[in-house]
């Protein structure tokens, strides 16, 4: 883990890429902090986060684009199925050498409460979490990118369905709003979601079986509910849906609160599309 | 114990079959050949000893260790050179192998003079702080051999080790090759016989995804030389040439075709069974000599490596070796019907001694 770890760190700073990252979130991050702390005058550090938190957008697709299309562009997946170590610590050596990139605007971040404090009063705990938070969102967002980037073998395509997926997130809690509230609705696109999840598991395992199985799991307690207590079906896609915003579990942050679920939520983002890049460079191996 | 046993090895993509029941073992120290035209599978086995691909059915045991049970293990025993060497255009020679060594993971104070070796095995001193993709193709071919190399694996496996070099590049290639004999086991895989007939002790040849024959080189020569035949260059007609060879046992005209002056002629002989070629040579001479007809020439032709790999991979064979097999179900299904058969037979008898006696009254 620790050869592709190192390897990993070296490609992104032999590039442009690493530099490319850097210089474009502190840039972010110092704009806002003049505007916001400087000139206006407020002694919070999170408003900072929270205004600039729209760059993931551009620079979480920067960053995760080539980490595997790449390698199977030009064939060096064959080394690593061929090495003598399991997939789980291929992908987590590559992971972890983006989040690494991730956390060094992040540490050069952490100094600016502390200037900050030269001026006044800040408020440090709410700084940190908040930041902490920030960091947390970005490695969630590069783990789907990660999983978006096992995908295909084009590094564009790769970068542009990335970015589409980011907008998408950045914008969900706005589209909740166009979605279906009444209990008919709900029961419509939740049924077509179970189809979707038994359409993924039957990409991702080529087994039916597995397939109608993960579908009738959603769609029983689904119906059941439908039965039994039709009214809690009434608005529950966009609660569903405003719940997949990661963006979202950030902001609470940016107001003082410090939410444990936030930081729990993160982190099974990030084991889930670990888990799922596994799985779809595993996939390839049947192929 | 053999180093490699591969065991039904299959392969299935759909309703297409790239590999079908792939069996051979493999003994340590000798240079294996895979030889097949394109597209035979040859690459799908090889990826799939390695572990890179999935088998639909079978195993491939690697010193013991299972491929798909036991992959990190057997993974340990085996150096891989794909068909293109899986190369980081942006790194070094050196620190591209470095970081295999490392991600191989072989033990810190044996990694610097691992590299070392390969390095010099391969003669990539003069390249190895270049950047990988400033490398011409035959050096590039070297690094992914040296990666092949590192951890000292037991075995070699190296697709289509030479494809693109030029003739230079493909003997020094090949020399490294031999030099890898005896400490290691290698299995190259190559669509060029001469290739294989040079380097190889076993040849493996595979033809839609089936194995068609695994021998020595020699001995396949052997094998298919059972159809001896020779050709001639004589001073008298067809008929005559006929009525001669006939005299001999065993033998028979091929072919003999009258030159434009309508003195000489040339043909071919062949002989079955297990004539010596020797003797078989001798007995058409003195045949001759006793009606002094003049022979001008002899020639003994051999079933070369060519003639067998056209041979083995052609529709035809493939069509009588499923006709084969055909035959085989067939017989076996009989054996196990056999019983049920003769009992309806039995049955029809009994009717048609029903009918009869019916007919009587």
């Amino acid at each position: 883990m620790k050869a592709i770890y190192e390897r990993e760190l070296k490609a992104y700073f032999q590039g442009v890429t690493g530099y490319l990252f850097i210089a474009f979130v502190l840039l972010f991050a110092g704009i806002y902090t003049m505007a916001i702390n400087l000139f206006s005058g407020y002694p919070t550090f999170s408003f900072v986060l929270g205004n600039m938190s729209f760059i993931f957008i551009i620079v979480i697709p920067i960053l995760s684009m080539r980490v595997i299309a790449e390698e199977r562009r030009q064939r060096t997946d064959q080394l690593l199925y061929a090495l003598p170590m399991s997939m789980y610590k291929i992908v987590m050596g590559k992971y972890l050498a983006m989040v690494t990139v991730l956390a060094i605007p992040c540490a050069v971040m952490a100094t600016y409460p502390l200037i900050l404090s030269a001026f006044g009063n800040v408020n440090f705990f709410v700084s940190y979490a908040s930041l902490f938070a920030f960091f947390l969102l970005g490695a969630a967002l590069l783990a789907l990118g990660m999983f978006i980037s096992s995908l295909t073998e084009n590094q564009v395509v790769s970068a542009a369905i990335c970015f589409l997926v980011m907008l998408l997130n950045y914008f969900i809690s706005v589209l909740t709003g166009f979605l279906p509230k009444s209990t008919t609705g709900s029961f419509i696109v939740l049924t077509i979601a179970a189809l979707l999840i038994g359409l993924f598991f039957k990409w991702m395992t080529k087994d039916i079986f597995v397939a109608g199985l993960a579908t009738l799991l959603c769609e029983i307690p689904l119906i059941s509910v439908l039965i039994f207590h039709k009214e809690a079906l009434s608005g529950l896609v966009p609660q569903i849906v405003g719940k997949l915003s990661l963006f979202d579990r950030f902001y609470t942050f940016i107001d003082g609160t410090c939410d444990i679920t936030a930081f729990v939520y993160f982190i099974s983002v990030i084991a889930v599309f670990v888990y799922f890049t596994v799985q779809s460079l595993e996939r390839r191996r049947w192929n | 114990m053999s180093l490699l046993e591969v065991n039904g090895l299959s392969k299935r993509y759909g309703d297409h079959t790239a590999v079908s029941g792939l069996t051979f073992t493999v003994e340590k120290g000798q240079i294996y050949g895979f030889l097949g035209p394109n597209g035979a599978g040859k690459s799908t086995t090889m990826n799939m000893i390695t572990g890179c691909l999935s088998a639909t059915e079978g195993s491939a045991v690697i010193d013991g260790h299972d491929i798909f049970e036991d992959a990190v293990a057997a993974k340990k025993c085996i150096g891989y050179l794909p068909e293109i060497p899986p190369l980081y255009p942006d790194m070094t020679p050196f620190e591209y192998l470095n970081f295999v060594a490392k991600a191989k993971g072989i033990a810190k104070n044996k990694r610097a003079k691992q590299v070392e070796l390969a390095i010099s095995k391969t003669g990539l001193e003069q390249m190895q702080d270049r950047l990988i993709k400033h490398l011409s193709k035959g050096y590039k071919q070297r690094v992914g051999i040296a990666q092949a190399l590192l951890g000292n694996p037991q075995l070699i496996i190296l697709d289509e080790p030479t494809v693109g070099l030029d003739p230079k590049q493909i003997i020094e290639i090949r020399n490294l090759i031999l030099s890898l004999k005896g400490q290691h086991t290698v299995i190259l895989s190559s669509h060029i016989l001469s290739e294989v007939q040079a380097v190889c002790d076993r040849i493996l040849i595979i033809s839609h995804g089936k194995m068609v024959a695994c021998d020595t080189s020699e001995n396949l020569e052997t094998m298919f030389a059972g159809r001896l035949t020779i050709q001639l260059r004589a001073k008298c007609s067809a008929d005559r040439f006929d009525t001669l060879i006939k005299t001999i046992d065993g033998v028979k005209m091929e072919s003999y075709v009258m030159e434009e002056n309508g003195v000489y002629g040339s043909g071919e002989i062949s002989a079955s069974g297990d004539m010596d070629a020797d003797t078989l040579c001798e007995q058409v001479f003195n045949m001759f000599a006793s009606v002094k007809i003049p022979l001008l020439s002899m020639q003994l032709s051999k079933a070369s490596l060519e003639d067998i790999f056209l041979e083995l991979t052609s529709e035809e064979h493939e069509q009588a070796i499923a006709q084969e097999e055909a035959a085989q179900k067939e017989k076996e299904k009989a054996k196990k019907g056999g019983k049920e058969e003769f009992d309806t037979l039995g049955v029809t008898l009994d009717a048609e001694d029903e009918e009869a006696e019916e007919d009587a009254e």
